[in-house]
């Protein structure tokens, strides 16, 4: 890694994700292949959802933010689908800020096979633990929740409403 | 793009304009639950499902736009009502609960068969993308799978509506595999992996099991010669909704 490179991503370390502001976009793993070459910098973006609306935003704060380095004459900013974002990129001190700001970060782990219905393999199960308490004793009230990204569930133990991030 | 041979980029335009409608035009039905739906989480879940889709549709509509030199803005608002390619089965208007439910239930798992393919495709920013939407499509299939279980367990009434409403829109089904223009030589450079009529057998493998004991036999009938041509009334009232901004404000930003 060059060294304006280097500072291309220490910048984006301080990007805050404009949905989640807790969470950076380089913890979000929203950020791809990041590189500088003839005076041009190049950032990959991979968007959490394809119809994300903050894709966008994102997208124009970081050219403003990589553009104001003056590490490179140019600042282009690429939505690339490949790799797919999911939501195991998003990093442990990533997930330790979800926590903090009371979201649950996705769930990890094996995805289950196909159900009786001959559906789609899932990729998602109904897990998530309370980031108020801890307690594993929570349901999903709905898949969908305020943004594309987020489902709500509720906390037995501590019996409170919360919201996750999808796993996909 | 430019590598494409012209017949075989017509042939790939004419499926993502085919793929993109569909998402579009299911999108904006779907949207129409948005305040009205039965429960909040209902309203809350249909609503974003409705984003995702025309979400897919944009990134859809992008790509046809860069492989035509056109404009995605234009192409999503700017036709006339007949000029969209979607399936016969979106032409429909959402009518009640459970006729929703039906129509997404084939409309899912149509789409989700066609995913599966798309995903391998030669084209590579084609496959990329179909690979991201099958990740987000699983939820729409989660949900409706367990809406269309809830209304076939519960009250004599909605599992009546339900099985009606699965007779009445089954033939339109198959028009999600309707033929292609220049469908063989997608097919043949794998832009395509299988043809429309085997996504179809796969796909008919899948639901009858789930659906007959419903709905009752369901017929084997083939797709229409113009199952993404012809279009409804029902379908002039949404386009009229889904281009009123663009028709009124002509090259609008915000």
């Amino acid at each position: 890694m060059s060294a304006a490179e280097g500072r291309i991503w220490e910048e984006l370390r301080h990007i805050a994700d404009p949905e989640i502001p807790a969470i950076s976009l380089v913890d979000l793993g929203v950020i791809g292949a990041v590189s500088v070459a003839d005076g041009r910098a190049r950032v990959e973006l991979l968007p959490t959802f394809v119809g994300c609306p903050a894709v966008e935003m994102m997208r124009q704060q970081i050219g403003e933010r990589i553009g104001a380095l003056g590490v490179a004459e140019q600042v282009e900013v690429n939505i690339v689908f490949s790799p797919p974002w999911t939501s195991e990129r998003i990093t442990a001190a990533g997930r330790e800020s979800l926590r903090r700001s009371g979201f649950a970060p996705p769930h990890v782990g094996p995805s289950v096979p196909s159900p009786a219905s001959g559906l789609d393999e899932l990729a998602v199960l109904p897990i998530a633990e309370c980031p108020y308490c801890g307690s594993h004793d929570t349901t999903l009230d709905n898949p969908f929740g305020p943004t594309l990204c987020r489902a709500i569930y509720h906390c037995a133990s501590c019996n409170q409403p919360f919201e996750q991030m999808k796993r996909v | 793009m430019s590598d494409l041979q012209p017949a075989l980029a017509q042939a790939l335009a004419e499926l993502l304009l085919a793929t993109a409608d569909d998402e579009f035009v299911i999108g904006f039905w779907d949207s129409e639950w948005t305040g009205i739906a039965p429960m909040i989480e209902e309203d809350v879940a249909t609503s974003s499902i409705a984003q995702d889709e025309i979400g897919h549709a944009r990134a859809l509509y992008e790509m046809l736009a860069t492989l035509t030199d056109a404009d995605a803005d234009a192409i999503a608002f700017g036709r006339e009502s007949d000029a969209y390619r979607h399936a016969s089965l979106l032409n429909h208007p959402c009518r009640d609960w459970a006729f929703s439910v039906a129509r997404r239930y084939l409309y899912e798992t149509a789409d989700a068969v066609r995913l599966a393919a798309l995903a391998g495709s030669a084209h590579e920013p084609l496959a990329q993308l179909a690979a991201k939407m099958r990740r987000e499509e699983t939820y729409h299939l989660l949900h409706v799978d367990a809406w269309l279980r809830r209304l076939a367990e519960g009250a004599p009434d909605g599992r009546q509506r339900l099985a009606a409403a699965l007779s009445e829109l089954w033939p339109d089904a198959q028009d999600v595999f309707a033929p292609l223009a220049g469908e063989a030589a997608l097919v043949a450079e794998r832009v395509l992996p299988e043809s429309m009529p085997a996504l179809r057998a796969a796909w008919l493998s899948r639901v009858r099991p789930i659906l007959e004991p419903i709905a009752g036999a369901l017929p084997d009938v083939a797709p229409s010669p113009n199952g993404r041509t012809r279009r409804t009334e029902d379908f002039a009232w949404l386009h009229g909704e889904f281009t009123l901004v663009a028709r009124s404000q002509a090259g609008a930003t915000w």
